[in-house]
């Protein structure tokens, strides 16, 4: 067929647009293109956080923090098959956790996981939260948690030891072809375990060519806030901002 | 009363048809993590033997989700106890599982004869012999059953294949999805529907879109259907015309859909509500084909294994019965288009290229058994244990299998939705190895003067001019 779609369409969408030649079939140069960003992705989903490097950066900011892992004892294929373990503690950073909960509890505790792209987390968390960190007024802030084979709820259980108001959770997204690097941060009101995906919020795409950090910072703040003036978070802060935009 | 088998000198005992069931089901993730599945490949194979000798009829007085509980139980068994579905039933009376698959496998069961028993077959008795099959047999089966429906395309017939053209964007942006539309349509997709997963659930963005995709179809007398896939309450809520609004051009009504009542309700949706919605669009009468009005089949699901397990609303049921229930649900509405989305759910529920493959197999099979009009989202995540290869495979399978329609997305990569489908040229590449046709309103579309317009447009908004 013709008319091949002229470029460049590429500002319009990142659609693989008009990938073939007449024939119908994809070219070697755009199969080829394809099989680097599967390849990106699969290596993100499969690489292993950083996290003496992480806790290095944490410390470089003068901020306690406290290396954890969740329940999944069988590396990433388990993580993959388990996501229930990965929502809850190994027994021993359980314990941890416990004796640091004997000081008094701060209002915000940072969580920061691997998810399902490590990558994510190495090249944005730490930019990410200098960009909240700077931004919060007034909060109290305890040590950050690193959680190795992290799911967004593992937060939940690490808030509730901590007496935390609120739980920032920054992990790593399922890579897309688009970008393997991607972050999410979950804020979760008064977390403890059990609590549903609907009662949190989401800022996601947090990435270069995605959500840049000080406008995602400035998402995460206001739901924070929002957060402590509705005393919850999730499907209800939502509602409540949204209708304040109309 | 519990079922039980002996084998080499050992007696093995199950409680119930639901572990039954479970265990003999092929393995998958999503069982394991419900701990349902069979504790080991021998006991799969006994289970399945066991499960071989049950009668068909067992599966009417042993529920698996129990109908005091479920509307969905009780939607299957009132079904099958009717006049209608004891008639088509009578034929398969006697048989048991293992009796049931030799006779599907036989050439005494036609393409017609499967067609009219399909309202005599509970979901969980089909599912029950798609566990004893291999993969060829869940071809052989599926590709004897003819089942077509219309609204402005004709979709489903013999020696046909057609398309979800699929132009998501992760802002919705009419340009964006515009070209992502005119380069499918270039490539011959969209005769099934051009379907858009909004990422807002606004009545305002939905009817945008709705307003939009109609606009190009009508400017260019494009035989095909749109759809918008918000949530059904959205859609109905465009469909209604305000004080300050005219209603929007609906014409397939999406949902989800799941095999619990409980499952259902987390998809925020009804039998009630579906029927209600239903009517809501068949009142519209915005299809037909030639000179006859209304078009026969308004729905479009999707349904997916592990979706009622993620809901929690399982009941203990492995995920490719619940799957089966689900259709169920779908038949009720003879839908235009079911899909089953089989490796979007992720590697927890299907793990590898391996399992995401017989899923999908099942699914058909299964679907197009209860007399639907079956497609499949060939598809994986990048956390899967699949890629390309694994989906050529399906793709290729279910083109041998008769499958009703597949995707298209542009390069097989869905930019909104971050996982991977099947190209506009996976579908020109399956007709050609396969000698399969678009619908025939498209054919003949392809060949005239609207799709000889549409070539000389050289740009995307050139596509949107004149839409408001």
């Amino acid at each position: 067929m013709s008319g091949k779609i002229e470029r460049p369409l590429r500002e319009i969408t990142a659609a693989r647009l008009s990938l073939g030649a007449g024939s119908g079939a994809v070219s070697t140069q755009e199969q080829l293109r394809f099989q680097m960003d599967h390849a990106l992705a699969r290596d993100a989903v499969h690489a292993a956080m950083d996290a003496a490097l992480l806790v290095r950066g944490v410390r470089e900011r003068e901020v306690e923090s406290v290396v954890l892992r969740s329940a999944v004892t069988g590396g990433r294929t388990e993580y993959l098959r388990r996501p229930d373990l990965g929502r809850r503690l190994a027994v021993e950073s359980r314990e941890m956790l416990c004796e640091i909960a004997s000081l008094p509890a701060a209002e915000v505790v940072f969580v920061v996981a691997d998810g399902l792209s490590a990558l994510a987390v190495d090249r944005h968390a730490l930019g990410l939260m200098d960009a909240v960190r700077e931004r919060l007024d007034g909060w109290t802030v305890g040590p950050v948690c690193v959680v190795t084979q992290g799911r967004v709820a593992v937060g939940d259980e690490i808030g509730e030891l901590l007496g935390a108001k609120v739980v920032v959770m920054l992990i790593g997204e399922r890579p897309g072809l688009s970008a393997a690097d991607s972050l999410g941060v979950y804020v979760t009101w008064e977390p403890r375990v059990g609590r549903m995906d609907a009662e949190r919020n989401c800022v996601s795409n947090v990435r270069d060519g995605g959500l840049g950090y000080v406008e995602a910072a400035e998402r995460v703040v206001g739901l924070m806030r929002g957060a402590k003036a509705l005393g919850a978070s999730g499907v209800r802060l939502k509602d409540a901002a949204d209708s304040k935009l109309l | 009363m519990g079922y039980s088998l002996t084998i080499r000198g050992v007696t093995h005992r199950f409680e119930d048809l639901k572990r039954l069931l479970a265990w003999a089901t092929p393995a998958r993730s999503g069982d394991e993590l419900a701990g349902v599945a069979a504790p080991s490949a021998e006991m799969r194979v006994v289970a399945q033997m066991t499960l071989a000798e049950v009668p068909l009829r067992r599966f009417a007085e042993e529920l698996v989700v129990p109908y005091e509980a479920d509307a969905v139980s009780r939607l299957i068994v009132d079904g099958w106890a009717s006049e209608a579905g004891q008639a088509a039933f009578a034929v398969v009376s006697g048989l048991t599982v293992g009796e049931f698959r030799d006779w599907l496998l036989s050439d005494a069961a036609t393409g017609e004869r499967l067609a009219a028993l399909a309202p005599g077959l509970m979901p969980e008795m089909v599912a029950a012999v798609s566990k004893l099959m291999r993969v060829q047999d869940l071809i052989a089966v599926a590709r004897k059953i003819e089942v077509v429906t219309r609204f402005r395309t004709t979709v489903g017939l013999r020696g046909r294949l057609a398309t979800r053209l699929q132009p998501n964007h992760p802002t919705d942006d009419p340009l964006g999805i515009a070209a992502s539309m005119l380069d499918g349509l270039l490539l011959g997709s969209g005769d099934a529907v051009v379907g858009v997963n909004p990422v807002s659930d606004s009545v305002e963005r939905v009817t945008g879109l709705l307003r939009m995709i109609d606009a190009v179809r009508v400017r260019y007398a494009i035989p095909t259907q749109s759809c918008v896939l918000a949530h059904v309450t959205t859609q109905m809520e465009a469909m209604r015309a305000t004080s300050g609004r005219t209603a929007a051009p609906v014409d397939l009504v999406f949902q989800s859909i799941a095999g619990s009542e409980k499952a259902n309700a987390s998809f925020g949706v009804t039998l009630e509500l579906l029927a209600e919605a239903d009517a809501m669009a068949r009142e519209l009468k915005r299809g037909g084909i030639g000179a006859e009005v209304g078009g026969e089949n308004v729905f479009y699901f999707e349904t997916g294994q592990g979706s009622a397990l993620s809901a929690g609303a399982a009941f203990g049921v492995d995920q490719q019965t619940m799957e089966a229930r689900a259709y169920a649900v779908a038949r009720r509405y003879k839908p235009m288009l079911v899909n089953t989305v089989v490796g979007f759910i992720g590697p927890e529920y299907l793990y590898d290229g391996k399992q995401i493959l017989r899923a999908g197999l099942e699914d058909h099979f299964c679907g197009k058994m209860l007399g639907l009009p079956m497609g499949c989202d060939v598809c994986y995540t990048n956390h899967a244990e699949a890629d390309g290869d694994d989906m050529d495979a399906l793709l290729t399978m279910l083109g041998a299998a008769g499958v009703n329609y597949i995707m298209g997305v542009p390069g097989a990569d869905d930019v909104m939705l971050n996982y991977q489908s099947t190209s506009f040229q996976d579908a020109l590449y399956l007709r050609k190895v396969m000698g399969l046709k678009v619908a025939p309103e498209f054919e003949t579309w392809l060949a005239g003067d609207g799709f000889g317009r549409l070539k000389a447009v050289a740009e995307p908004r050139m596509l949107l001019g004149g839409a408001e």
